[in-house]
């Protein structure tokens, strides 16, 4: 890993950065006590508001706190502001280049990525091939995962564009920082970001099917045993929408209704919490028992919105990810405000020569793989790992990328003997209808354990509150 | 609103108030066993109330014989008995989780944190003290309805939550009189001196034993016992009341197909608001008993094919 991590609240002396000194001042002037028994009291609240997610394998009905840390990630307001351009900026590259896939394929065409990584790509939906959605918007909402390298520039890690979730702790760990600490908003002038349900909902009645004068929105979920279920309730309740599930909807004369205690209902535009292959049974996995039959019939004829939009995955898979900023001057015509991160693709053969004989210092993802699940981190790993690992790049090198380590920055956590630094990532959450609108701030995911890199909630992975101060 | 969500408001109420029936038969029950008294008496109380809610068969698979303190723990605390008061209240905590949106945040942390609560309580050995356990139950659940009213918006989610407070009350006084009825006859009151261990078990289980010294100002005897919890509009768990508020709620959700249900629950305030007490004698107090909870069942198999999700489709 060879280069110190950027430490957020720290330079290299040890002198607090400007925008953390007021916090770090009130930091030092807290018993130890108070700070124990804050942190026992959010365990408490957390808990009793059900703020939970479900953990796939274990005993049924198994409800995980997510952990949550009371040092907040705090960032300066013109870092801020350069961080929004480059996310609103990458934001409508990838919606243009999912129109584009859809339509005229322009991009391919001009040799700027090759056809086949696209339309031979499991994401890519033939389904959705002319299908012309209200605005051109695909993305609605994209959760774009930030991370800040050694040298404290940021890059982005990974876009999500399918159904990127979290933004629920991001409202829910703000509320708790507020309780529990109350003074330090008074003395802090921290960017707000309680409105977030009410810019949701605006966007999403922003983009109903044309005509639609008052659309009735409902959000989709698979259900009360999905892993994010607090997480759609949640948002249906702060929007005053129907949480509704597949069995609530159906198709009549390709419109959209949902089932009520009054008869049936019609739907405008669905914010969908499941993944496309779970949507229509008639055209995606017959055996899904989430989904709406004839729902695809209805979307292609224009008689609803689906947000996200079916097919979103071609654009934030990890082999179209390192072509982003390419999409961003072809459709743009502008150079990217936040660069990649490195990526080599194995499919080249160059690629492969290098990578194969630097893997103990790279990190290497499948192309498919989320969560944390499916990669090699090569300095965290033994020699057998690797090898194992090394088998199965050969095997299929097309099934893999490569990217240096990096050096997450840092941040002050509580671990088990007190403050120590911890690696943190930000995912930002982009909405896009009639305009483009970031709250400001995001989710900041923390890796718990020591020298971890891993921030994933499924894996020993936390979270904080993050404070945009305003000049 | 969805169906789906008013079918789960619908039983998280019914759950709930299970809970707080159960948690009320236990408590009368364990107050008489704790003063002195004929142990073939308290047997015989509890074997009838087994009985009258079906919790005989389910008992007898892991007990022998009725006694007290095993039937205390049964109905109260264990946890693979789907009828036992924690598995109601878990019943009622998995229906509000399914439709939080819908809850005010306070009525869903009240019974989030009750579910919470009596897992710990359960889990804690040697078990909690059966006393303590069900005068808890009968707090959180009084919690509950004080928050649902006290923050809910009066719409049809709030009527549905309403509609299943009282079918499940009409039908638990029901069933409470059943096990604890004697066979009443026209003119079998006025010899016969009741059991005052029976009455005084089934008036405490309904909250009903200050009522009646205060309505009645006069010795317990069966009629006024059964006209108390059966016919006076102004006694909350009587079957006159619980009918009225069914069927108030119910008319403020009608719909296009809902009109023959109305009738029926219309029908069932109107008989018991018009008849007396003495019509009741004349069909005989358990036949009277066995109709309603007939009528009952009816009304809420309507309920659910009208409004929320019918069984079949469940």
């Amino acid at each position: 890993m060879g280069n110190k991590p950027f430490n957020e609240m720290y330079v290299g002396d040890g002198a607090t950065r400007p925008h953390y000194r007021s916090y770090d001042h009130w930091l030092g002037e807290q018993p130890a006590e108070r700070l124990a028994q804050k942190r026992a009291e959010a365990d408490a609240l957390f808990h009793r508001v059900g703020i939970t997610f479900a953990v796939y394998g274990q005993e049924e009905g198994a409800e995980r706190l997510i952990p949550f840390d009371i040092v907040p990630r705090v960032m300066p307001f013109e870092e801020w502001i350069r961080l929004e351009g480059g996310l609103k900026q990458r934001v409508r590259a990838l919606n243009a280049f999912i129109h584009d896939i859809y339509h005229d394929q322009q991009i391919l065409k001009a040799g700027v990525i090759p056809p086949e990584q696209v339309l031979c790509n499991s994401q890519y939906r033939p389904e959705m091939q002319g299908v012309d959605v209200p605005g051109g918007i695909y993305a609605h909402i994209a959760g774009i995962d930030i991370v800040r390298d050694d040298a404290g520039e940021f890059r982005v890690l990974e876009d999500n564009l399918r159904v990127p979730s979290g933004v629920s702790y991001m409202l829910e760990n703000r509320k708790m920082m507020m309780r529990l600490f109350p003074e330090l908003f008074s003395s802090h002038r921290v960017a707000p970001v309680d409105h977030y349900p009410d810019v949701l909902l605006d966007n999403l009645r922003s983009v109903a099917p044309t005509g639609v004068a008052d659309p009735t929105v409902v959000l989709m979920t698979a259900g009360a045993h999905n892993s994010a279920y607090f997480e759609h309730a949640f948002l249906a309740q702060q929007m005053g929408i129907e949480l509704v599930e597949g069995q609530d909807l159906f198709v009549r004369d390709e419109a959209v209704f949902m089932r009520t205690t009054q008869g049936p209902q019609r739907v405008d535009v669905i914010y969908r919490r499941i993944d496309d292959d779970f949507l229509d049974p008639l055209v995606f996995r017959p055996d899904s028992m989430l989904g709406v039959p004839g729902l695809l019939t209805a979307y292609r004829a224009g008689r609803i919105t689906i947000a996200n939009a079916i097919g979103t995955g071609v654009a934030d898979d990890k082999s179209i990810y390192p072509y982003v900023p390419e999409m961003i001057r072809f459709y743009l015509g502008q150079s990217p405000i936040i660069g990649n991160v490195h990526t080599w693709m194995l499919r080249k053969k160059d690629d492969l020569a290098y990578v194969l004989a630097h893997l103990p210092e790279l990190v290497v993802k499948e192309v498919h793989g989320a969560g944390g699940y499916g990669m090699l981190i090569g300095p965290a790993s033994t020699k057998a790992e690797i090898e194992a690992f090394r088998q199965q790049i050969i095997a299929t090198p097309e099934r893999y990328i490569a990217q240096p380590t990096l050096a997450l920055s840092t941040c002050p956590t509580f671990s088990g003997e007190g403050l120590a630094p911890r690696h943190i990532d930000l995912r930002p959450f982009v909405l896009s209808g009639r305009d483009v609108t970031i709250v400001p701030g995001g989710l900041t995911r923390v890796a718990l354990r020591e020298g971890s890199l891993v921030v994933n909630s499924s894996q020993g992975g936390g979270t904080k509150d993050t404070w945009v101060l305003e000049a | 609103m969805l169906s789906r969500t008013a079918d789960h408001l619908y039983w998280m109420s019914r759950y709930i108030e299970r809970a707080e029936s159960l948690a009320r038969l236990v408590d009368a029950h364990y107050r008489m066993s704790l003063l002195p008294h004929d142990d073939a008496t308290l047997a015989q109380s509890l074997q009838a109330t087994m009985t009258a809610l079906h919790m005989e068969d389910a008992y007898r698979e892991r007990y022998e014989a009725i006694e007290p303190r095993a039937v205390f723990e049964f109905v109260s605390l264990d946890r693979e008995y789907s009828g036992s008061i924690v598995s109601c209240l878990r019943a009622a905590r998995e229906n509000a989780r399914a439709v939080r949106g819908s809850l005010t945040s306070e009525l869903w942390e009240t019974l989030n944190s009750t579910w919470l609560d009596a897992r710990t309580l359960v889990s804690r050995s040697p078990h909690a003290d059966i006393g303590t356990f069900v005068e808890w139950v009968k707090e959180r659940s009084h919690l509950t309805r004080g928050v649902t009213i006290g923050t809910m918006l009066r719409d049809e989610a709030f009527h549905f939550t309403r509609i299943g407070t009282f079918l499940e009350r009409a039908d638990s006084t029901a069933r409470i009189l059943t096990a604890h009825q004697t066979d009443l006859r026209p003119g079998a009151d006025a010899g016969s001196v009741p059991d005052p261990f029976v009455w005084s078990v089934l008036l405490r289980a309904l909250s009903a034993f200050e009522v009646y010294r205060r309505v009645y100002r006069d010795v317990i005897t069966p009629v006024k016992v059964a006209q108390l919890l059966i016919l006076r509009d102004d006694m909350p768990r009587s079957l006159l009341r619980c009918c009225k508020e069914v069927y108030s709620n119910l008319r403020s959700v009608t719909n296009e197909h809902s009109a023959e249900t109305e009738r029926r629950a219309g029908e069932m305030h109107a008989m018991l608001h018009f008849t007396r007490m003495e019509n009741i004698l004349e069909l005989g107090l358990p036949e009277f008993l066995g109709q309603f909870l007939g009528k009952v069942r009816d009304l809420g198999d309507r309920i659910a094919y009208d409004f929320l999700v019918p069984p079949a489709e469940a």
